[in-house]
């Protein structure tokens, strides 16, 4: 029994920290997600193809969550989480060669009015591909897309193919792209396999530890400004009303990363309980993320809602990222369905 | 990264379950004399097999466990229903600080007794007028040939009645700043100057009590850590009580858990989806209550002393239990308005959770400054 990061991990997320505080610094993020089209350089994604990052499918899902705290935490914009899920079903089916060669990849899955994570209705019939998919993180910018369809089925499209639309959205997170996908006939093809449910799982714990990542940097943001900004002649975190607020942060980011870290864990060496587990790390992270956010706002007072501060690009992450694979409600609604 | 139990601790699980499943001593009976000398024989019989003092240093009596280990021992007795050993503080808290604190000859004179629940312990750091601000408090411990006369009054005292030595802080020099001079006694409870009085709370019960002392007498044997030196000792106290309680309650919010989704499922509102996203929540909190102990465990291990994040379990549990209180309350909906034990009981005695062993906004204030590193108020 040991609840802490092996030394190996502890490398990875080491790496991971030093990586991305030298490439995203606050200017270049902010550059990044409003200035450039894609939101990424070729020079960023090349180096993290060299890193070995882009390979998801080799990697444990602890690893994959250390990662992808540390990605939240930078909040570094990349297509390198849409491409990890697209890889993750892909390998579901054994086709994760689709991928070799550093070739992103991208998941299409929600619909207009679609709620429910689990009840796609994009028609597929006769090798082609029909409907419209909304919220598709970096589809533009995918070798491969892998789009989910009627009766839980996922298909696979390459990027250029006929009856395809691509349209960007203009999104609330402007630090990850998103876009809308025609799909009009369009030649895919089925992938089968058994381990769908476990890559989405895998996917969605890692949306949960991008959550930890962005909470434990708002939250950090939140204590340092506290120390600083001084009010009445005091530090305004000498105040309880403001510090008790942040141990309430850090209680919830706490208490988020216990239970992304659990779940992750039960991906790789317990399976019976990881649905339950990715539930409820993806529910209490979903909450955490965007409550610390709120509150790290709240704690910044006025300049926490300017547009030169750099704190709302924090809270539009974590807000976007709690919609992103069935949100807290929904999960909870699984644990009470698998609990009671 | 490892949350599977050693094969050693799977051994060590399966020796306590199956001990537990041949030794249960049954339901325990409701008069309360009965019901605290049952829970004296029960820790007998626990001491008898070495798990009194599971995680005390062998030399002391105990059986050196592991933390992981005494929480393995806390699940299956929890998962067991078995009841509680009577001298609860003795061991979680007394004990694990004469054995931080004491001399050689306290050690051999106080510990078996712990362990055996021959003699039980209290705790006496509250005052009427010191809650919160403990160091403020005011009961007074004077020189007299040979130790020292105690005069003051402490309240909130758990097992004041059925106890035999009091955890006692009191102010031994008054001219100095107030966490300075405070010392830690062992005081014999069966004395012409101590007297103890229930106190009856909000659920009508008389767990707690006050205790009023006049010109109590403590030998100068009986001082823990020094003289003046108090708060030092206090504090080992609090953490201890923090960490390893945090234990034991969060296994107490799951098996209330799952009597809250059989009352819910009793009362036809299992399906209401109001009450089944607040039961996901409860659930899901109080698997990061287990998740959180765990980490804390490790933490432990990993420095050899509970930390300061106990503080953010014991008030995290606070709100959990409370949460589960009021949801039982709103399952029973109208009827909630007449007694209906153990809900009514266990909603009610919720409420103290985030007062009693340090308030929510004490521990808000230690995450703060010392997690935090936020600036003191």
């Amino acid at each position: 029994m040991n609840f802490d990061l092996s030394d190996d991990q502890r490398d990875i997320k080491r790496t991971a920290r030093e990586f991305l505080a030298a490439r995203y610094r606050w200017p270049e993020v902010r550059r990044l997600a409003l200035e450039e089209e894609r939101a990424f350089t070729d020079a960023q994604w090349d180096e993290m193809v060299e890193l070995g990052w882009t390979g998801a499918g080799d990697l444990g899902v602890v690893e994959l969550a250390v990662l992808a705290e540390e990605l939240g935490y930078a909040l570094a914009p990349t297509p390198l989480q849409s491409t990890w899920a697209a890889a993750r079903l892909l390998a579901a089916a054994g086709e994760e060669g689709r991928l070799a060669g550093g070739r992103r990849g991208a998941v299409a899955h929600w619909e207009p009015g679609l709620r429910d994570p689990e009840a796609p209705a994009s028609p597929f019939a006769g090798g082609r591909l029909s409907g419209v998919k909304v919220a598709v993180p970096d589809a533009a910018v995918a070798d491969v897309l892998v789009v989910t369809a009627e009766g839980g089925r996922h298909v696979v499209v390459e990027a250029g193919a006929p009856g395809m639309t691509i349209s960007r959205a203009e999104t609330l997170d402007t630090t990850r792209r998103l876009y809308e996908v025609r799909f009009d006939g369009t030649p895919a093809e089925e992938l089968s396999g058994h381990g769908f449910e476990q890559a989405w799982l895998g996917v969605t714990a890692a949306s949960a530890a991008e959550s930890v990542g962005v909470a434990q940097r708002a939250m950090e943001m939140a204590v340092a400004y506290a120390k600083d900004r001084t009010q009445f002649g005091r530090p305004i975190g000498s105040y309880q009303a403001v510090s008790h607020a942040c141990a309430q942060m850090l209680l919830e980011v706490e208490g988020a990363r216990a239970a992304t870290y659990w779940a992750a864990w039960a991906l790789d060496h317990e399976p019976e309980t990881a649905l339950v587990a990715v539930s409820m790390a993806k529910a209490y992270a979903a909450d955490a993320g965007r409550r610390v956010c709120g509150a790290a706002l709240q704690v910044h007072g006025g300049i926490g809602f300017t547009w030169e501060h750099d704190l709302h690009f924090l809270l539009k992450r974590a807000h976007a990222n709690a919609r992103m694979y069935g949100d807290a409600a929904w999960h909870r609604g699984r644990v009470a369905a698998l609990s009671l | 990264m490892d949350l599977t139990l050693s094969d050693a601790e799977r051994t060590f699980r399966d020796d306590v379950r199956s001990w537990l499943a041949e030794n249960h001593p049954g339901p325990a009976p409701t008069e309360e004399d009965a019901a605290f000398a049952f829970r004296r024989d029960w820790q007998r019989r626990l001491n008898e097999r070495g798990w009194a003092g599971l995680s005390w240093p062998e030399e002391y009596g105990g059986a050196g466990a592991t933390q992981v280990e005494q929480a393995i021992f806390y699940e299956e007795v929890a998962r067991a229903g078995a009841p509680q050993m009577a001298n609860t503080l003795g061991l979680a808290m007394g004990g694990p600080t004469v054995i931080a604190h004491g001399t050689e000859k306290q050690k051999a004179r106080f510990l078996a007794p712990i362990l055996s629940a021959d003699e039980i312990w209290c705790q006496g750091f509250s005052e009427p007028q010191s809650g919160s601000d403990l160091a403020s408090l005011k009961t007074r411990a004077v020189r007299s040939n040979g130790g020292f006369r105690v005069t003051g009054q402490k309240v909130w005292t758990t097992y004041a009645h059925q106890a035999k030595w009091c955890m006692l802080v009191a102010r031994t020099n008054p001219d100095v700043p107030k966490h300075r001079g405070l010392t830690y006694f062992l005081m014999d409870m069966e004395q012409d100057g101590v007297e103890v009085r229930p106190l009856r709370q909000i659920t009508g019960d008389a767990e707690f009590n006050e205790i009023f002392m006049e010109d109590a007498f403590v030998p100068e044997d009986n001082v823990v850590g020094g003289v003046d030196n108090g708060w030092s000792v206090a504090i080992t106290t609090l953490m201890h009580e923090r960490a390893g309680l945090a234990f034991a309650l969060q296994v107490d919010v799951h098996i209330a858990l799952r009597e809250l989704v059989g009352l819910a499922r009793s009362r036809g509102v299992i399906g209401d989806p109001g009450i089944r996203d607040r039961l996901a929540q409860l659930h899901i909190e109080a698997q990061v209550l287990r998740l959180n102990a765990y980490r804390g465990l490790t933490g432990a291990m990993n420095r050899g002393a509970p930390g300061p994040e106990g503080s953010l379990g014991k008030w995290h549990w606070a709100e959990v239990n409370q949460a589960v209180g009021d949801l039982a309350l709103d399952i029973l909906g109208p009827e909630a308005q007449l007694v209906d034990d153990p809900w009514t009981h266990r909603f009610l005695r919720s409420r103290a959770n985030s007062i009693e062993g340090g308030t929510t906004e004490i521990l808000k204030n230690i995450v703060a400054e010392r997690v935090l590193g936020l600036p003191r108020g």
